[in-house]
């Protein structure tokens, strides 16, 4: 029988960032607050 | 499970008035397919986190200036993000994954290539034409020397017999040569470096 050379297809993966990082999104989200003044945009990070 | 039912298009409005745990819902209900992908092309457990956080930190900055504008189409927008990101990591880093050796030894980090790139070339180029250059300001007898010797790779002897003088008075003619660059250089302050 004929070989097959093509590649096996990739199994799908299926992985999570882990905790550490969703929790640094989370709290850099509430630490970065914009301050709009006039046409300008400002933004600060408050830990 | 009631969290499932609000759709991504309120709880990216919610959380553009201020309610972060919307944030936190939507970060949950994507995360798998967001750090999928990203690793799916990066093949790096630590740069997919990297580049993870920082997608998810430029969203967080555009729905706070309020400039986002694709309500309804978070997660493609998020995916847009996160793709323009991964190209950056490969152009930064200079490199794409074209071989998978599985891991544990990679041929590729004991060769190394040691042609020149673009830039190393066209100096290289400017370098050599200066010199050349340089050899033309020579008197002729001592350009004659030095184009033997250094383009022709001939001997002091070989030299010698061309040229019909003695191999010191060749060595002497290639000693002047060599000092008379050197003035030239110093004195128009000529940089020749690779």
């Amino acid at each position: 029988m004929a070989k097959l050379y093509s590649k096996q297809p990739k199994k799908n993966i299926n992985l999570n960032p882990k905790d550490e990082t969703i929790s640094f999104i989370l709290n850099y989200s509430k630490a970065l607050s914009v301050i709009n003044y006039k046409e300008m945009k400002f933004e600060a990070l408050q830990n | 499970m009631r969290k499932e039912l609000i759709s991504d298009a309120t709880l990216v409005s919610s959380y553009i008035k201020g309610d972060e745990s919307s944030l936190e819902i939507l970060i949950k209900r994507h995360k798998q397919r967001i750090y999928s992908f990203i690793y799916s092309k990066v093949y790096d457990r630590d740069v997919a986190e990297d580049i993870f956080q920082d997608a998810f930190i430029k969203v967080i900055k555009t729905l706070k200036k309020g400039t986002y504008n694709e309500e309804g189409k978070f997660l493609p927008w998020v995916m847009r993000i996160s793709h323009n990101l991964i190209i950056d990591y490969f152009r930064k880093s200079n490199r794409m994954p074209k071989f998978d050796n599985g891991g544990e030894f990679s041929i590729f980090s004991v060769l190394s290539d040691n042609s020149l790139n673009a830039e190393k070339a066209l100096i290289k180029d400017q370098v050599e034409t200066d010199v050349r250059r340089l050899i033309d300001e020579l008197p002729e007898d001592q350009k004659e020397v030095i184009l033997m010797r250094m383009y022709n790779d001939m001997s002091f002897k070989e030299i010698s017999e061309r040229t019909g003088v003695s191999i010191n008075t060749a060595l002497g003619r290639m000693r002047y040569a060599l000092i008379n660059m050197r003035k030239i250089i110093d004195k128009h302050n000529i940089i020749l470096t690779n």
